[in-house]
């Protein structure tokens, strides 16, 4: 389905953000990729629908190298992979309908796009959305009226819309706290499986990533240095991922962000 | 890439606005258009000058190019007496917005009739150009700079003055009770507690306004308040197109360079 | 306000200073300027009453300026926006973006009446030369505000409509329209209102609408019609603020 070739990426040149990263995503599986801040994970997704043009390498979706398309194809290629931003990147001036609606931008002409005038199952189906993601109702809200957890929802549901062959989740609840992460987490992981979309899912949370994920990639420094089940995420593997001792939870006093994390008990009883 | 089938039990019709809200669109809308369409075709505009205006304009510019150098001894001094207008008409203001500012805030104004004649004033001020204040005092003190000073000066009495008002209006009130309390007099209220807070504002527009007035100046000479609009107005009548292109460029070197300056002074200030 | 005295005194001696120059340089006619106070006031003693009795000419006069107001913010709000979006670097590629930028200083650091002037010259006397002054300053002063609100809008917005295969048309109207609509139509209100101001001056050079009356009675001595036209503008550009005070109010 996704076949990464070996996809480097340097910002300046001579600093590899992203070092020859090669795997493949065979089925229909959400794949957490964690790694310490840093370690390339934004850039690698980016990279994949071209946000951020990768220096060398390929992403080889459903057979189509995507890197190397002209702009026209890119645009195609680009309503086949939904996205799922830390920030919800929600346009906040315009209605929840309309922000699900976009995810259709690439299929309506653009003086349907400018009237809103979709096609009937497109509207039909977004209605599905929101009630899936539990914001029926919501659609005429404007989308800044929204907490943080209704915006990634929508966020969501945006993504879905574009029926994709692939979803680029970036750190979906970096910026939510722990009882929303989880509820966002599981509607999204539950909707990539009942959809069979795969999805690479960026994410600082290993309990979470343990929790979700059907498989695991580890990075640091732009390279990959692991890749398995979550059960293969042992104390070895996190120690070799993000250096020693750093991720246990008695070392995790130091840091002000990690603590936060560790006072959760839901994220406690997760591990 | 649709498959085409809609969701069953959902509605497919989804409207961004009720009928009403598109009516009222529509209304704002064609209004608007209608308002633009009946202007221009009452103003009865030659539309056939456009025919060969574009071959006017290449006339024009083919004149203009290259710029007749020499005559830069001729415009040197009135360039300066250009900027000299802007900047004592700005000095001028200085000093009068200062007051008005005062009747026309709410705060510091007496009473009514005060904040009234205060309010009147700076809109009388902003009302008329600096242009037909300078028609004004042209015939009051003939031609000349002094003419084009006190016209820059009353047309940024309004300008200063309604910034300053609006200061005024939002200061602390904490310094002024507290100076109040001590049984100063108005003056020495307005002086110690309500000036401080505002002098920042103050220098501020005063700079920002100055840079306006170098613009403004350039053409007060076009109805004889001096300043470089003198020698530009002639020449533009004698068709000197490369007298013009000189000018020009040399009013866009002013006005830049001036602009350059206030934004650097602010922002040194703030 | 300035703490160090030796700058303090400093900078008031330069003030002097440049006073002194300034004033000396300055080619004045002192007898003539002299004569100010009393010219002053027999002009305001021939001002008043202010005579409204040819009305006619005044109306003509005024409506002229509004409908070149009217006309020129109308168009200028248009032709802004390909202005707009190609003055802002976060759209434009870059020559296009230098070009447009180049458009924009060069047509703010006129003065309106130059503009005018150079209109007259090529299309003559008349409105014509007025609206197309008038729509230059629009587009100068609302495509600048426009591009500084793109450049400085969130590129994450941008960048979610982007990313799901949109045209840069559709991105435009998704990603970018929605957050600088208000603004762009407050600023545009706003122009219209600075345009009824400037409609009165551009006329001083020919170029129509009640500037052209003004300059007429200044030149006849006809004082008395000239304050009647004077308080006229401002009680058109009071109302003029007023409206465009209160369609930006609605539009909040
Ligand atoms: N736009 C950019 N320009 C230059 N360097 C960049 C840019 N974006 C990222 N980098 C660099 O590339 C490297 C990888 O960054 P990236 O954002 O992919 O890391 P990350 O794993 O997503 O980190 P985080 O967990 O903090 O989000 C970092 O060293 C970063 O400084
Ligand atoms: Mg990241």
């Amino acid at each position: 389905m996704l076949k990464i070739e070996a996809l480097s990426k340097s910002y300046t040149a001579g600093v590899a953000a992203l070092d020859n990263v090669s795997f493949e995503v065979a089925e229909p599986q959400v794949v957490a990729i964690i790694g310490p801040s840093g370690a390339g994970k934004s850039t690698l997704i980016r990279c994949i629908n071209r946000l951020v043009e990768p220096t060398a390498g390929s992403a080889i979706l459903n057979g189509e190298n995507v890197t190397n398309l002209n702009s026209a194809g890119l645009r195609k290629a680009r309503r086949r992979m939904g996205m799922i931003f830390q920030e919800y990147n929600l346009v906040e001036r315009l209605t929840v309908m309309e922000n699900v609606l976009s995810g259709r931008l690439g299929y309506v002409s653009f003086w349907q796009a400018w009237r809103r005038n979709y096609p009937p199952e497109d509207i039909s189906n977004a209605f599905k959305l929101l009630d899936r993601v539990g914001l029926s109702g919501f659609q005429d809200q404007r989308a800044d009226a929204l907490s943080g957890g209704q915006r990634q929802r929508v966020g969501i549901a945006r993504a879905l819309m574009q029926k994709p062959d692939l979803l680029l989740v970036d750190e979906p609840t970096a910026s939510l706290d722990p009882k929303t992460s989880r509820q966002v987490m599981r509607i999204l992981v539950e909707l990539a499986h009942e959809l069979s979309t795969p999805t690479l899912l960026n994410i600082h949370d290993v309990p979470l990533a343990k929790n979700f994920a059907d498989r695991v990639l580890g990075m640091q420094d732009g390279k990959l240095i692991f890749d398995g089940t979550p059960d293969e995420l042992t104390e070895d593997a996190l120690t070799l991922i993000y250096g020693e001792e750093d991720w246990k939870p008695e070392a995790k006093a130091g840091s002000p962000a990690e603590q936060e994390n560790a006072d959760s008990p839901e994220q406690a009883a997760a591990v | 890439m649709t498959d085409g089938t809609a969701e069953a039990g959902y509605p497919d019709i989804w409207r961004r606005f009720t009928p009403r809200q598109t009516l009222v669109r529509y209304v704002w809308f064609l209004g608007a258009v209608f308002v633009a369409v009946w202007s221009v075709r009452h103003l009865d505009i030659p539309w056939f000058y456009f025919l060969d205006a574009h071959v006017q304009a290449a006339d024009l510019a083919v004149r203009m190019i290259p710029p007749d150098w020499s005559y830069f001894d001729v415009i040197a001094r009135p360039l300066i007496e250009t900027i000299h207008i802007a900047t004592l008409g700005t000095i001028v203001t200085f000093f009068i917005a200062f007051p008005i500012a005062f009747l026309a805030a709410r705060n510091t104004t007496p009473n009514r009739l005060t904040w009234f004649i205060g309010r009147f004033i700076l809109v009388a001020s902003r009302s008329v150009n600096t242009v037909v204040w300078a028609l004004l005092f042209v015939a009051i003190f003939g031609p000349g700079p002094v003419a084009g000073i006190w016209a820059v000066a009353f047309r940024s009495i309004g300008f200063m003055g309604k910034l300053i008002a609006e200061a005024i209006e939002e200061i602390d009130e904490g310094p002024v009770e507290a100076i109040a309390s001590t049984g100063a007099s108005r003056l020495k209220v307005l002086l110690v507690g309500v000036l401080p807070q505002v002098l920042p504002v103050i220098y501020g527009t005063t700079i920002y306004r100055w840079d306006i007035n170098i613009r403004e100046s350039t053409v007060l000479g076009f109805v004889g308040a001096g300043g470089i609009g003198i020698q530009l107005y002639a020449s533009i009548n004698q068709f000197a197109w490369d007298e013009v292109s000189l000018m020009l460029l040399a009013i866009f070197g002013v006005v830049v360079i001036s602009e350059y300056v206030s934004a650097m002074v602010r922002q040194k200030i703030t | 306000m300035i703490e160090n005295p030796l700058l303090r005194h400093g900078l008031l001696v330069l003030a002097v200073m440049y006073l002194a120059w300034s004033l000396g340089s300055l080619e004045i006619d002192w007898s003539r300027t002299s004569q100010g106070a009393e010219r002053a006031g027999r002009i305001f003693s021939r001002m008043f009453p202010p005579d409204f009795s040819r009305w006619s000419l005044l109306v003509r006069g005024v409506t002229e300026s509004v409908e070149m107001a009217l006309a020129a913010s109308f168009i200028g709000m248009i032709l802004a926006i390909p202005v707009g979006l190609c003055a802002a670097s976060n759209i434009a590629p870059r020559p296009i973006y230098l070009a447009a930028r180049g458009i924009l200083v060069l047509t703010r650091t006129f003065h309106e009446v130059i503009i005018a002037i150079l209109f007259v010259k090529i299309f003559g006397f008349g409105p014509l030369a007025g609206v197309l002054t008038l729509v230059v300053a629009s587009v100068s002063f609302i495509g600048k505000m426009l591009a500084e609100d793109i450049e400085n809008m969130g590129s994450q917005q941008m960048e979610a409509i982007r990313a799901t295969g949109a045209s840069f048309p559709k991105v435009l109207i998704y990603g970018v329209m929605p957050q600088i609509l208000p603004r762009y139509l407050g600023v545009s209100i706003y122009r219209l209102d600075a345009n009824i101001r400037h409609s009165t001056v551009v006329g001083i050079v020919g170029a129509g609408g009640i500037g052209q009356t003004l300059s007429a009675t200044f030149s006849r001595y006809d004082y008395d019609f000239s304050l009647a036209i004077l308080l006229t503008i401002i009680g058109l550009v009071f109302l003029g603020e007023f409206f465009s005070n209160w369609v930006r109010g609605r539009l909040r």
